[in-house]
């Protein structure tokens, strides 16, 4: 039993890179479009508030597996034809995307009015006000969730082993097909996700503690 | 984009989605039955408990937080069963995982309630002569409640959207039957639009009534 687990480590090991890749671009690709979009929420015309509101509404109102199956299933009905990773991909940020939109409006929500006001009042311009002023303030409040958040996305890349994606969900399907080692490659795998993830919410938590201190 | 939308034939197997919808509610109901029973026990035991105990119940809901639920879900059907001589279905199984996997977020929802419980309040009650069963009864839990029921009605129905993880397993809840039509009569995109529409339908729906549930115990306030 031991020897073919070890025999399987390198696959397992590719497997894992796939799943930490995958979460890398859903993490970075939904930080840009989650705070684009967040900032439209919150500062936005209304016809675009009222967009964000509806995408970040529906997206967070249905299971991932269901926007992902619609996603992967869906665009090639449509005539777009986008290899699996990338669609398990968009997917994926799309997802993460309604959350960072949250976070952000969450964390700007919480800084008192008086600063703006303030900020206003000795003439700051708008772009002046959000990168001086509101944004140093909000990113306290913005990244211990934020980093939290990415062990979610950690955590619901697994779900693209169900696209025949090779990530390390999958790998350990497969060599659990090969070696019926069922019990201890699972217990490998739960291993493998909760060192990373809780590396990452006790970063969050060190964060969350070290910025309650600065707060006002 | 020629794509013509035709839902004749999602109709024609609605029943897969509306049967599939009340196994979803009922998968989801029974777990988080069975994990608020968990939490409850775990949060009040932690609380009071010593560092050997707290370390255990920590372990747990850590363990349980950062593994993902599909890695569970397997673990428990396709795993267990490999050391144990246990034989049960596929839904049972489910019910089981998502017991589990829900009680790790209800200990940590009721334990940072009962840590809000004013300490004046505990309090008063000793001082009426409550005994520490009534104090919980009659106080901590009334109170714990209150402050965590908007936390709680999140993770409800966030954990009402994980129960589409059982069609790994192929029990036939929601996203099972939208899967199955989807690869039956190749409707793509009108099935995953009906089934979108039902599960935030539902969402909302539970979201609404909790938020009744919330109001209602504040106004008593």
């Amino acid at each position: 039993m031991a020897s073919q687990i070890l025999y399987a480590l390198p696959f397992l090991a590719k497997g894992f890179a796939l799943t930490l890749w995958v979460s890398l671009l859903v993490v970075t690709l939904s930080l840009v479009a989650g705070v684009l979009l967040g900032v439209g929420l919150v500062y936005g015309p209304a016809p675009l508030r009222w967009a964000v509101r509806i995408f970040s509404d529906t997206i967070r109102g249905i299971p991932i597996l269901v926007l992902m199956f619609f996603v992967y299933y869906g665009l090639p009905a449509v005539g777009l034809h986008l290899p699996s990773f990338w669609a398990a991909v968009l997917a994926l940020t799309l997802f993460k995307t309604a959350q960072v939109i949250e976070y952000l409006r969450g964390a700007v929500a919480s800084i008192p009015k008086g600063q703006s006001e303030a900020a206003m009042a000795i003439g700051l311009t708008f772009r002046q006000r959000l990168t001086s002023v509101i944004f140093p303030q909000a990113f306290r409040r913005f990244l211990p969730p934020w980093i939290n958040g990415v062990t979610d996305a950690v955590k619901g890349s697994a779900l693209v082993s169900l696209l025949g994606i090779t990530d390390l969900m999958q790998a350990i399907n497969q060599v659990i097909g090969r070696t019926y080692e069922a019990m201890p490659l699972y217990i490998l795998g739960a291993l493998i996700y909760f060192a990373v993830n809780y590396a990452l919410s006790l970063a969050s938590r060190r964060l969350e503690r070290r910025f309650a201190f600065i707060r006002e | 984009m020629g794509y013509a939308l035709n839902f004749n034939l999602i109709w024609r197997h609605f029943d897969k989605l509306w049967g599939g919808l009340l196994l979803s509610l009922e998968l989801a109901v029974i777990s988080i039955a069975i994990g608020t029973v968990i939490g409850l026990v775990l949060a009040v035991w932690y609380v009071s408990a010593g560092r050997v105990v707290r370390a255990i119940i920590a372990a747990y809901v850590e363990f349980i937080r950062n593994v993902p639920l599909i890695l569970l879900v397997y673990l428990v059907f396709y795993g267990v069963p490999t050391v144990v001589d246990l034989a049960y279905s596929a839904p049972t199984s489910f019910v089981l995982t998502l017991s589990v996997y829900s009680g790790a977020y209800l200990v940590e929802v009721f334990r940072s309630g009962l840590e809000a419980v004013p300490r004046g309040q505990l309090d008063a009650g000793k001082a009426i002569g409550l005994t520490p069963w009534q104090r919980l009864i009659h106080v901590r839990l009334p109170t714990m409640l209150r402050i965590t029921l908007p936390a709680l009605s999140n993770t409800f129905i966030s954990l009402f959207k994980d129960t589409s993880i059982a069609s790994v397993i192929s029990v036939p809840e929601l996203t099972f039957g939208a899967q199955w039509i989807n690869f039956n009569t190749f409707r793509i995109v009108e099935v995953y639009l009906v089934t979108t529409a039902m599960y935030l339908v539902t969402g909302y729906i539970l979201l609404f009534g909790l938020r009744l549930v919330e109001r209602r115990f504040r106004a008593a306030r």
